[in-house]
């Protein structure tokens, strides 16, 4: 099993949190940690970078669920972007591609997240 | 982990390899479940998942866990063994039809499930197996179950000690599944899984296991835009099968 590794970038009211490695149960504390950094330093859209994922179970799957319901507690907004094909299959699988949108460059998060 | 960085973004280079490709169900846009022997496909086939982000009610995220103390198990054989006989840990009264080549990534499965012991009416519906590992595996339900949600079941090791744990995100499919659940369905909910962590912890030689269970309410908003999932109710379509039933019988329509 790879470690996770979150990277935070800030920029303006977005933050981007670059995901690399693996997205497990285990990586709860690592990814609310970052998402936390973000909203205090007044993100109110996060980007999940998914260029750099090597492997994500349904524990993963889960974690993101309950990052969304965090962020829309606080008003914000999650998009995703960097999912390869596979793991934009797994979003569509599981339909969480109906609550977090998926963009296929940086970019255009960016502008999708500071709409 | 977690780093912080003030420089530009560097370019999305391709995506490593995943280790998890076979893990994962492929994608379907309409569940079949016309391969499973012993019950009715009707309610699931054709029907597509739902997941926890596409229920009614309130989102809880739960854990049921067991030490099987004293069993000499290690969690992949304990897995193996969770799948191989998932039916008979099941309380009684309730009937889970397993795909003929078992629970596996894309199988579908089906379930009899009554919703109140003794209740005439039984429940038809079924789950699909969204993922699978050595140590885990993950169902979702379809449209129509009376709960929106994912749960997976898993085994871990802490010390000498293997976990049997089920873990589960689920809100009420549609606002009559939400009155349920608050007015019991919640609690009973609850007893089935420790009955079945109970039950599958006995089977391993654990004579008086101690299920921990933890259920949190995450998210206490109701998504009133799927309230519309009452259309695909199967309580409601089973209750009306189970009514009609001498009728149909008199007219032929079985």
């Amino acid at each position: 099993m790879t470690a996770t590794v979150i990277e935070l970038d800030q920029k303006g009211p977005a933050s981007i949190l670059r995901i690399e490695g693996d997205i497990t149960s285990a990586s709860e504390g690592d990814l609310m940690a970052a998402y936390g950094l973000a909203a205090a330093n007044g993100a109110t859209a996060v980007i999940l970078d998914f260029s750099n994922l090597e492997y994500m179970n349904s524990g993963g799957i889960g974690l993101l669920v309950t990052l969304l319901v965090r962020a829309q507690r606080g008003g914000g907004k999650l998009v995703a972007t960097g999912l390869s094909d596979h793991y934009r299959q797994i979003f569509e699988l599981t339909r969480l591609d109906e609550a977090i949108e998926i963009h296929d460059d940086a970019e255009a998060a960016m502008a999708a997240a500071t709409a | 982990m977690v780093e912080t960085k003030d420089t530009a973004p560097a370019s999305a280079d391709a995506a490593p390899a995943n280790r998890d490709a076979a893990n994962w169900a492929r994608p379907v846009d309409r569940l079949s479940a016309a391969g499973v022997q012993g019950a009715k496909d009707d309610a699931v086939t054709g029907k597509r998942v739902s997941g926890p982000l596409q229920g009614f009610g309130q989102l809880w995220q739960k854990s049921f866990s067991v030490r099987l103390e004293g069993a000499d198990i290690a969690p992949t054989d304990l897995i193996v063994l969770w799948k191989e006989r998932f039916p008979t840990f099941w309380p009684k009264g309730q009937s889970f039809y397993a795909p003929l080549s078992g629970i596996a990534p894309g199988e579908v499965a089906l379930l009899e499930i009554a919703p109140l012991p003794g209740a005439p009416v039984k429940l038809s519906t079924g789950v699909l197996v969204l993922y699978a590992d050595d140590e885990s595996f993950t169902f979702m339900t379809p449209e129509g179950h009376t709960l929106s949600a994912w749960i997976t079941f898993s085994a871990r090791r802490d010390g000498d000690v293997t976990i049997a744990q089920a873990e589960a995100l689920e809100r009420p499919s549609d606002p009559f599944d939400e009155l349920a659940y608050m007015l019991g369905g919640n609690r009973q909910n609850n007893t089935f899984w420790q009955a079945t962590l109970g039950n599958l912890a006995k089977a391993v030689g654990v004579a008086e296991p101690t299920v921990e269970t933890k259920s949190v309410c995450i998210d206490k908003n109701r998504q009133w835009r799927y309230w519309r999932n009452v259309r695909n109710s199967a309580t409601i379509r089973s209750a009306r099968r189970t009514l009609t039933a001498p009728v149909r019988k008199l007219t032929g329509r079985g």
